[in-house]
């Protein structure tokens, strides 16, 4: 789907498969932040700072958080605890407080119990106290994910999957980081796909659905595995629905992309900035001098209008 | 001197015609070391493909900033999750082909044959 060598990604727009209202396809970097939004039906998108200036306070707000990697120590970042509580701060300041908290994975970076513990000393402090977690790759390490589910996976299907609803918006909280497949990139599997099917089978079309994963659910670079085998599958199930919003980590950079009915959004890292697809000899963390490492952090606040299509996801910096 | 030129020109190619054959030979041969490293490095593991004698043992380090795991797509041997720096050791007592990934990274993909 994305192809490999070029310094853009192309995506396979295929009108015929998706809502012919149109598409969007905007791609925000580590640092600028974007905002995509419908207006009237026509997908907009608006610099961070016009996004500010437009935001409407909406319906329902609630803020993503990602990749927090607490554990980690190198040159990228050897104060994680700290970034982590200067997003805590930022979310604290919000003018339109958010009223939960989404953290798509990677909570820490070697499943340690001490890290675990750590973030969530950190994330009390936190306004909204409600928060809703999936696991990434380094939060299932050693024991199937066993610990994570224990602390943050209490009733939870399977591996760590659940769904649940805010003010009419439907959120599915989806895990791609168990049991992959040698060459391959996150994935689903079948019963988790199953269980997807039956859990939006009830939902009317115009429910605003909003999915959430560690890794992405569109193919962003297969190369450094930054997709999901299983992605489209999942995606097949919500492509009647009117507004559908996609919200990964993994990649450590905001990155965002309009497909029909289907808004994909990434969000940044709270611990470290990683490369540009192919900007890199690997996805390894990214070394910044320490002054530019807080405009590569940041947070994501989500916000959704009744009656608007799409959810407005604002992306800030912690500087 | 023409024909010196070309009597030097022709035993410099001769000379790397038998390199050439001789690093294809010795590359296919095992190594004979009694045991190897491999490093993984930028998410690769290096070399990618490897082929050693029965009884060697490998040892695969991790040199990136982000952890990394060995594991044999049968099971046949698993390393723990290894940090930067840290090692994992496998013995070759059996002759075959072990086609291995890092759980974590399964795009990292690696080889040992063990002759």
């Amino acid at each position: 789907m994305a192809s490999g060598k070029n310094d853009e990604l192309l995506f396979d727009h295929n009108h015929d498969a998706v809502d012919r209202r149109g598409f969007l396809k905007c791609m925000a970097w580590a640092g600028t932040g974007a905002l995509c939004v419908v207006q009237g039906g026509v997908l907009k998108s608006f610099s961070l700072s016009d996004a500010q200036s437009r935001h409407a306070k909406g319906d329902l707000s609630f803020v993503q958080i990602s990749d927090s990697h607490m554990g980690f120590n190198k040159a990228a970042n050897p104060d994680v605890a700290g970034t982590l509580q200067a997003a805590v701060a930022k979310i604290n300041a919000l003018t339109d407080p958010a009223e939960f908290i989404l953290h798509t994975g990677d909570i820490t970076h070697l499943s340690k119990p001490v890290e675990f513990d750590q973030v969530q000393q950190i994330l009390r402090s936190a306004k909204p106290k409600e928060i809703f977690f999936v696991p990434g790759e380094h939060d299932v390490l050693e024991d199937d994910g066993q610990q994570y589910r224990e602390r943050f996976g209490k009733n939870t299907k399977g591996s760590g999957w659940y769904s649940f609803d805010k003010k009419g918006v439907h959120f599915v909280a989806l895990v791609n980081v168990m049991n992959l497949k040698a060459g391959g990139m996150g994935l689903l599997g079948t019963d988790q796909l199953a269980w997807l099917e039956d859990d939006v089978r009830h939902l009317s079309n115009s429910t605003p659905i909003v999915v959430f994963a560690h890794m992405p659910l569109w193919n962003i670079y297969p190369e450094w595995g930054w997709g999901t085998d299983d992605s489209a599958q999942a995606l097949s199930y919500l492509k009647r629905f009117g507004s559908v919003t996609v919200l990964n980590g993994h990649i450590h950079q905001t990155m965002q992309k309009v497909e029909g009915n289907i808004t994909f959004h990434t969000a940044a890292s709270t611990a470290f900035p990683q490369p540009q697809p192919g900007k890199a000899d690997s996805a390894g963390p990214m070394k910044v001098p320490a002054e530019q490492l807080r405009s590569l952090l940041g947070v994501s606040d989500v916000n959704y209008m009744r009656g608007k299509r799409a959810l407005a996801v604002i992306d800030s910096t912690l500087q | 001197m023409k024909r010196k030129l070309i009597l030097a020109t022709g035993l410099l190619l001769a000379i790397v015609v038998v390199l050439a054959g001789l690093y294809r030979t010795l590359k296919r041969r095992p190594v004979q070391a009694s045991a190897v490293e491999i490093k993984i490095d930028n998410f690769n593991f290096a070399p990618a493909t490897l082929v050693v004698r029965k009884g060697t043992q490998i040892t695969w380090t991790n040199r990136d900033d982000i952890p990394h795991t060995v594991v044999e797509d049968d099971k046949t041997f698993k390393s723990k999750v290894l940090d930067t720096d840290e090692k994992f050791t496998f013995t070759a007592n059996r002759t075959g082909t072990y086609r291995y990934y890092c759980s974590i990274h399964p795009k990292m993909t690696g080889k040992v044959v063990v002759e």
